[in-house]
Formats: C-alpha cells, structure tokens, sequence
C-alpha cells in the first residue's frame, strides 16, 4: 500500500514523468525490487483521477509524448495524512516505514517525528500484549503473545536505530 | 492523578559534557515509568537527579511537592533510605550475607529489630519464588534469583517510589520476565510508584508509559512538557 504514496512523495518532490519517476523509486527505494513501469503508470492514473495528481506538461520524444506530473493540493494533504499516521504493528512492515522515513526526510517533514510516533504506536500495541500474556492462565497463550512481542521489539530496535542514523540517511537521500 | 514526583527544566553537566539540557517529567503516584532513550542521551542521569543521588546544576526536582534537590545531603540520604528504593543492573546484594539479612538490610539500617527484620524478610521469599533459600549466599544465586532479592530489598520497608536502573539488563529474556513479574506484582500491591531505565522495549512494557530521553531531554510522547 506505500507505492502510491512513494510516487505522490516523489513527485511533491519535483514534477517527473514517468521514467524519471523510476529512476528515483528504484535508487531510494527499489532495493529489493524495482518498479516496473506499468505499475507506475496505472498508479499515476489512479492518482490522476483521485485527483491527487496532475500532468503539468507534455514533452515530446523520440516516443510517445512524455507527461510530466506534480501533485496537487489535495495529494499533498494525502501526503501529510498519511505521513503523520503511524502504522499498527504488524508482519513485513519494514518497507512502509522505511519509505515514510525517507519520504519525511526528502520532502523536510519530521522524520524524527514519525518514528517517536511509530515508538509509541508499537509501545502501545506492546503493554496491550504484555498485559495479555501476564493475564494468561495457559503457557501456549503466553507463549503465542510472547512471539508477536518478540517481533514488534524488532521493529522498535529499527526505530530507534534509524532515528539515530537519520542524518546519513537525509544526506544520501536529499 | 496527583504527581508524585516530578522535575523541571533539569540540568546536568559533567565537564564538558552536557547529560541534562532541560529535562522535564512528572510521575504520578502509583503510577510506573518506563524511561528509554540511545546511550549516552541522559537517561540514567535523570534517574539519580530525581532519586537525589546527583544534584543537578540548575532545575527543579519536587516529590509530593517538597524540593528534592535544596535538601542538605543528611536529609536527602534519609530520603534515599526510607522514602526511595532502588534496585540496578547488578543487584550489589552484600556478599557476605545470606539472602534474608540482604533482604532485611533497609530495616537492619531503620532500626528494626534483627528478629523481626528478618521474619518479615523470610515472609518475602515465597512471594519471589525463592522458597527455601533463606540462608544461601548471594554468591549461589542465579542472576534472575539474586535480581528478586534485590527486589524485596528495595522494597521491604515499603518505600514510596522506586527506581530501577536496567534492572534485568544481565538477564536472559526468561529471567527477566520473571523479575519483571514479581515486580510488578509488589509494586501494584504496595501502590508504589516506579521509574525504571531500561533499553528493552519489552521490559518498558511492563510500564504504564515510556517517554524517551534524547539529548539531555525527555521527548514524545510528554511532548507537551517541551513547550514549558
């Protein structure tokens, strides 16, 4: 669910068309799998048609014709919603955080302001679970709360260790 | 709820180095703080200003409004003695002495009678799952087993707030489970109030609430504080 805001964050950044769009997705983000064209261009229309983008100019190439697109008032109020919400705990959520981490720090929103909201949403979901298993009459119960604790930690060991790299981060991806 | 101790716009140095730069945070009574933040950020300087182990250079430190940090150091051992318990990463249980007397020190040092002190010590045990080891040294205790004597002894003369350090920092995560257990269990039966430093996000969340030390301040979420 983060690739459409990726490329909303992407395009607040500048106006890109489509290949520019992939060149950045797949250098910030693409790691472990870039982006195929396609899919960039079904989101740029859905977008469009969400009204949270717009094309702002056609370059003509050797090609089709090239549309740049920008976000539009109501992307950037998506942006920012979306942004400032932390996720609940949950399995593989490494590549939603990394990408708000990285979209707050290209666009200068508080990265740091994410990640101690995100501390204090997988805090929550942690005293939830921890009361839980101290409430637990059998060992299996207990022992299932104490798995999904073991991976909510993990993520919180990234939290903090991300927030205390986030000036490397800013300066390789501004 | 009513604060129980609090402090405000602390600060700290030590040489150059600045562990405190306007630290504010209230505790309320009863209530139980886990304290979290990278190393080197303040944290534990934090807790020995509150726990008047450190006095800090500027700033307030109050508990049920009396001034912590303007009292002479007679008063504010007194206070560390009855009014606060500690307990740290390693339990510094007296060595020479079997688990009950350790357990019974607090009192030994208020004055009680040895006979008694030690009862009510021995009354702890079963309590800790320490059943039968009255008269072990610390030296033939687990980490976990000598962490729950420490426990007791922080808490035995029923002190208002207690203040743990990385207390199952030495610990496997069973052991600290079960320190964190019994904890949590006295200290919710005595209503006494807990500040606790740990770098576990799993032992903060035994807490009520975690607020994060970084840079010499205490950030999200007492963020209101920062507007102070």
């Amino acid at each position: 669910m983060s690739v459409p805001y990726t490329l909303l964050g992407l395009i607040e950044e500048n106006a890109r068309h489509g290949y520019d769009l992939k060149q950045s997705y797949d250098r910030r983000f693409g790691d472990a799998k870039p982006i195929r064209f396609g899919q960039i261009y079904r989101i740029l229309a859905q977008l469009v048609r969400d009204g949270r983008a717009e094309v702002v100019g056609v370059e003509p190439g050797a090609g089709p014709d090239r549309k740049r697109y920008a976000i539009t008032p109501d992307g950037v109020a998506d942006l920012d919603r979306w942004l400032a919400e932390p996720e609940d705990p949950q399995p593989q959520l490494q590549n939603v955080l990394f990408a708000k981490v990285v979209l707050a720090l290209i666009s200068g929103r508080s990265a740091e302001g994410f990640l101690d909201a995100q501390r204090e949403r997988h805090m929550a979901r942690m005293r939830e679970l921890t009361k839980l298993r101290r409430e637990a009459t059998e060992t299996h119960a207990a022992l299932l709360a104490d798995y999904q604790l073991f991976h909510i930690e993990a993520d919180l060991r990234w939290i903090d260790h991300a927030a205390g790299r986030l000036g490397a981060l800013a300066a390789e991806v501004r | 709820m009513m604060d129980a101790l609090a402090c405000r716009d602390l600060h700290k140095s030590f040489g150059l180095t600045h562990a405190l730069r306007g630290a504010n945070l209230s505790v309320s009574a009863g209530e139980v703080l886990a304290v979290m933040g990278p190393s080197g950020s303040g944290k534990s300087t934090l807790l020995q200003c509150l726990a008047g182990i450190l006095t800090p250079d500027s700033g307030e430190v109050s508990l049920d409004g009396m001034r912590v940090d303007l009292l002479g150091d007679d008063r504010r051992t007194r206070l560390r003695r009855t009014i606060f318990g500690f307990v740290f990463q390693f339990g510094q249980l007296v060595a020479e002495l079997p688990v009950a007397e350790n357990i019974a020190l607090p009192l030994l040092l208020a004055g009680d009678r040895r006979r008694a002190a030690l009862s009510a010590a021995r009354d702890w045990l079963p309590r800790l799952g320490l059943d039968g080891l009255h008269d072990r040294l610390p030296g033939d205790l687990s980490g976990g087993q000598a962490q729950r004597v420490a426990i007791a002894r922080a808490l035995i003369a029923g002190p208002r707030v207690l203040f743990a350090d990385e207390p199952t920092g030495a610990l496997d995560s069973v052991a600290a489970d079960q320190v964190m257990e019994v904890l949590m269990d006295e200290v919710r039966a005595q209503g006494t109030c807990v500040v606790m430093v740990t770098h576990e996000p799993r032992v903060a969340a035994y807490a009520d609430r975690t607020v994060t030390v970084r840079d010499g301040r205490v950030v999200h979420p007492a963020r209101e504080w920062e507007s102070v």
